[in-house]
């Protein structure tokens, strides 16, 4: 017998009950719908955090002061003061394989404009951080070398923080409060939306290192400095240099440990993919478990339809069908069950994907692997669950299931 | 001890009706059938001893419990002896595999049931198909033949009927057709009138004595003894075993009888 005639015979047989085959589809339909969405969640999460940390800008490395937990980028708060300016002048000066180098310390902060006030994070820097972290300026400019050295009173905004304060007007020119300061806006940065970690990168405002340190927190030593590798296989070596100068200077004894941490941002990178790829398997597989429940409502029902046709299965053998001629039989019905509602169940999947990437706004990545997959995984349900099913159809003893009512 | 080949062959007469072949078609030696029932055992076949030639027609008579529903199922393939021998067309049976012995209840032999064993969703036509589907027939002559075949039993216009849209008369046709498809070279009946009224009892026995006048070798079972008498021969089981084995003496026609007997519409019942 041909495929097409079995598909249409097997076809026939789940049509006669309609809704019992829709219901025992549910199963799979549910499962690989479950599956669908989550790997696309999880894909997605991978893809938004790759893109984030591309648009931190490659070849970055970052140094913090103290022992910093490794919660991916979130930089440490600074538990040692030994970190300082000098430090990355020396960075600057003695690794060959770093081209820039930018101070960064911050804190808290209230910022204030006519009526409205905002708390945001305050950071201190230099010029270059800007082009470090490939950020670009929506409004106006950043400020200037010179702002450093006189430890100016000027700001640059985050999108966030001036959507907040000054709605869709200009901000540039404009005078803010910080803390009781009076402070000049200079510029508004481009929006960059949550980072891999969920963080707002937009609620920020970023003053000169010297300002910071001088006239808002009081402290001389810093927090991170944020450099550039030459290139990405150079940030390697750059890692382990800044490593050994900061040691060295800072009169490390071997064996004991940094009182900084240096993190190749390439590294961060591959943490963060790992984890999600962990994620998007764990829910998967949890997915998945829906799909075996799925098989197992497959098999019950097969074992139900099986019984019922008692009587058909014996005529059939007794008219000469082998035992695979119903196996073949009764197979195809699970196989077809189980496909139909694979495909059912990708197409949920997607609609709800789609529906979740509307209503909460989080990227999802259907890829054409994943359904090629779930397709795949049906029809082997369909077999699996199928199986035992279908042999004892084809092991009846036809006198037996003769006389059956 | 057969030989593949030699069982191909033998089953391999799709297109050679009711070939004339040497020797007895059914020949049962010393056959003994017991049966496990939880603690008895019972002996269902105490030694049967029964030649068929071809083109014979069989009555086989006897109470419940006499073994010839058991006799039957074993001629039908569907059940092997514990002891002696069943040749089938000079094969014998017991050293057959499952697929071997699916192939002989395909393609030569032929059953009609007492209670028509038709699927009741599917068409009279789709009914009839079903043997030549297990023998692998194309679509065209699968059709084909079984128009033909249906309208042999006077059902050509009933092609697209469900069973539930027949009457009991028409579905034992539906059923016997269903037995002729694949050109079997042996019909075995088991109370084909069972369930059917007297004159529509005559009716399908005519169409039996025709098949036979064209050569098919008939075994029927029943407990009645009117008919019985349109087979040939008729052999009667008691405990398991052969007691009487006697040719028909003044056979009626069916033909016949259906003449003197008032018509479907007349009866009221």
């Amino acid at each position: 017998m041909d495929l097409l005639a079995i598909l249409r015979i097997a076809i026939r047989a789940l049509t006669r009950n309609k809704m019992r085959s829709l219901l025992t589809m549910l199963g799979i339909i549910i499962g690989v719908g479950a599956v669908i969405a989550t790997v696309g969640v999880g894909q997605g999460a991978q893809q938004q955090v790759q893109d984030q940390i591309a648009a931190m800008g490659t070849n970055v490395i970052f140094v913090s002061s103290g022992s910093v937990n490794s919660a991916g980028l979130r930089l440490g708060s600074g538990a040692t003061k030994t970190l300082v300016y000098d430090d990355m002048a020396a960075i600057l000066r003695e690794v060959p394989t770093i081209s820039m180098a930018a101070p960064s310390s911050g804190a808290s902060a209230q910022i204030v404009y006519e009526n409205q006030n905002w708390n945001t994070r305050i950071t201190g820097t230099e010029p270059q951080y800007f082009q470090i972290r490939t950020w670009d300026f929506a409004r106006g400019s950043s400020f200037t070398q010179d702002d450093v050295t006189r430890s100016a009173n000027v700001v640059v905004l985050g999108a966030t923080v001036q959507q907040n304060l000054f709605g869709n007007t200009d901000p540039t020119g404009q005078t803010v409060r910080i803390g009781n300061l009076p402070f000049q806006v200079v510029g508004v940065l481009a929006a960059k939306g949550q980072s891999g970690i969920g963080q707002d990168q937009d609620d920020a405002i970023y003053v000169p290192i010297t300002t910071l340190q001088k006239k808002i927190t009081g402290q001389d030593w810093l927090q991170n400095i944020i450099a550039s590798a030459t290139s990405q296989p150079a940030s390697y070596a750059a890692q382990d240099q800044i490593t050994g100068l900061l040691r060295d200077r800072h009169r490390i004894r071997p064996g004991q440990d940094d009182d900084f941490s240096v993190r190749n941002l390439a590294d961060v990178a591959q943490l963060a993919d790992q984890s999600s790829k962990v994620m998007t398997l764990l829910l998967a597989s949890i997915a998945g478990v829906s799909l075996i429940v799925g098989g197992i409502g497959i098999m019950n029902i097969m074992l139900v339809s099986v019984t019922e046709r008692t009587r058909e299965i014996g005529i059939r053998i007794a008219i000469g069908a082998t035992e695979s001629d119903v196996l073949r039989q009764f197979l195809s019905e699970s196989v077809v069950l189980s496909l139909a509602g694979g495909i059912i169940g990708i197409l949920f999947g997607v609609a709800s994907s789609i529906t979740i990437t509307k209503v909460l706004g989080w990227h999802i990545l259907i890829s054409a692997l994943a359904v090629m997959a779930a397709v795949v995984f049906s029809m082997a349900v369909g077999v699996f669950f199928g199986f035992y099913p279908a042999r004892k159809a084809a092991r009846l003893d036809p006198i037996e299931a003769l006389r059956f009512e | 001890m057969a030989t593949l080949a030699q069982v191909e062959m033998n089953a391999g007469m799709i297109h050679g009706a009711n070939m004339v072949v040497d020797g007895p078609v059914i020949h049962a030696e010393d056959v003994h059938k017991y049966y496990d029932l939880g603690e008895t055992k019972v002996h269902a076949l105490r030694g049967v001893d029964l030649t068929i030639q071809p083109g014979e027609f069989v009555a086989i008579m006897g109470s419940s419990g006499s073994g010839k529903s058991t006799f039957m199922n074993m001629l039908g393939c569907l059940d092997k002896p514990s002891n002696g021998r069943y040749l089938l067309e000079g094969t014998d049976v017991a050293q057959l595999e499952k697929k071997q012995l699916a192939a002989i209840r395909n393609r030569k032999l032929g059953f009609v049931f007492q209670g028509f064993n038709l699927l009741s969703r599917t068409t009279a036509l789709e009914n009839v198909e079903l043997p030549t589907l297990y023998a692998h027939m194309d679509k065209a002559a699968r059709f084909a033949r079984a128009k033909e075949v249906l309208k042999m039993v006077g059902l050509g216009e009933r092609l697209e009927h469900f069973p539930s849209q027949l009457s009991g008369g028409q579905q034992q046709r539906v059923a016997i057709a269903r037995a002729l498809v694949n050109r079997p070279s042996i019909l075995l009946a088991d109370e084909p009138t069972g369930n059917l009224d007297s004159r529509t009892s005559v009716e399908i026995m005519q169409i039996f004595q025709e098949l036979n006048d064209g050569g098919l070798t008939i075994v029927l079972v029943t407990h009645e003894t009117d008919i019985a008498q349109y087979a040939k021969r008729i052999v009667v089981f008691r405990d398991g075993k052969i007691l009487r084995d006697q040719p028909v003496l003044e056979r009626p026609r069916a033909s016949e009888e259906l003449k003197t007997m008032p018509s479907a519409d007349e009866e009221q019942d």
